[in-house]
């Protein structure tokens, strides 16, 4: 059955806290989650001011900034500091979001940074990606076609290629699949709502040859259907896409092409 | 110990070509138990005012009749079409969640088979 309380070994404990330097007047306090796999001991969560007159505007910046400065121990991942790459996905304040994208000033208070939630720790705030990058790997997200290879590139109009718009920006953050309740219970099964808006955009994409294969594969009680339209993933996603909307549309090709 | 690969286990047993039939009729059922539940409503109101006889005449009429089974057959497989997917989201043990819903699904059915059994008693012999 789905457990509704954490284990005693993963239950938080007060970690320790770094103080501003002295004179700083502009001080931010951020909470973050710690844990490392090698001492055995529970997660903790340490505080850290930070005097925000030398430090960029953005949650990442600040992350940074205590690795640089502060405590060169914490762990986290990040790239092209511009939402691009994906990697900085974490829960900040309570929400999914990438931390680079996302300005300090938006928040009143200590800020809590956390790694994505129901997803396996590896250490700090980096989390274990590996069923996620399966589950996407199993949609099969490249082009599928019948037709021999042209000599030159595939055409798509402009309405064609309009209709990838919305599915295309996607950078594969994770933010929506960790905040959905859904895949929370049943992501052993549960592709989750990055991996289907993923799927939908191969589905809706002209060029490509394969969509009943792919509407087979995703017709499942648990690969699609766990979606209940709970939202959070368009709530929470930094890039302002709506992986709810494209499950739909999914859902809605399945029941043209039964009921149709 | 399992070397299994990550995606050997997200693939696991491939898709079940089903659910879209399940998620329609919950659709259906659903626009279908509004109308229905109007009257649902409208009949168990009476309930409170109404003698015995004025209410077994009334749903001893033809319509009210058709209408009365067809609620409470849109009204449970509705419930059990619900009831199947919390089973699914909650019971991870694959033994226990097939009984479960197999069980769930015979009571419902029995329970629906009774209210028409009743509802036929009353319409025809009163």
């Amino acid at each position: 059955m789905v457990e509704f309380s954490l284990p005693k070994n993963s239950v938080l404990k007060k970690g320790k806290s770094f103080p501003a330097p002295e004179g700083a007047v502009n001080i931010r306090r951020f909470e973050v989650y710690r844990w490392n796999p090698d001492r055995g001991e529970n997660p903790r969560v340490d505080g850290y001011d930070i005097d925000m007159d030398s430090c960029g505007p953005m949650v990442l910046d600040a992350i940074i900034k205590i690795k640089n400065e502060i405590d060169s121990t914490l762990t986290f991942r990040r790239s092209c500091r511009e939402g691009v790459c994906g990697s900085c996905s974490m829960n900040v304040n309570g929400k999914n979001t990438l931390a680079c994208i996302k300005a300090i000033d938006d928040y009143k208070g200590t800020i809590k940074v956390f790694p994505l939630p129901h997803m396996d720790v590896v250490k700090d705030l980096v989390t274990d990606m590996t069923n996620f990058y399966a589950q996407y790997s199993s949609i099969k997200p490249w082009i599928e076609t019948q037709t021999p290879a042209p000599d030159r590139e595939r055409l798509q109009s402009k309405e064609e290629r309009k209709k990838l718009d919305g599915l295309f920006e996607c950078v594969l953050c994770a933010c929506c699949s960790a905040s959905c309740p859904s895949y929370w219970w049943n992501s052993d099964k549960y592709l989750g709502p990055a991996v289907l808006l993923q799927a939908s955009r191969w589905l809706v994409d002209s060029r490509d040859e394969n969509t009943g294969e792919r509407l087979d594969e995703l017709e499942d009680t648990y690969k699609l259907y766990r979606c209940h339209t709970i939202m959070s993933c368009t709530d929470t996603c930094p890039k302002g896409l709506n992986p709810a909307k494209a499950i739909a549309g999914i859902k809605k090709m399945l029941v043209i092409r039964q009921q149709g | 110990m399992a070397f299994q690969t990550p995606l050997a286990k997200v693939r696991g047993l491939g898709s079940a070509k089903a659910g879209t039939h399940h998620f329609w009729m919950q659709r259906v059922t659903a626009i279908a138990l509004i109308p229905l539940s109007l009257w649902m409503v409208f009949y168990t109101e009476q309930l409170l005012t109404a003698s015995h006889e004025e209410m077994r005449a009334w749903l001893a009429g033809p319509i009210d009749t058709t209408i009365a089974i067809a609620w409470v057959i849109a009204a449970f497989y509705h419930a059990a079409l619900g009831l199947q997917v919390v089973m699914e989201d909650y019971i991870h043990t694959e033994g226990l969640k097939i009984a479960a819903i197999g069980l769930m699904k015979l009571t419902f059915f029995f329970c629906a088979l009774v209210a028409i059994v009743v509802i036929f008693r009353i319409s025809l012999t009163g």
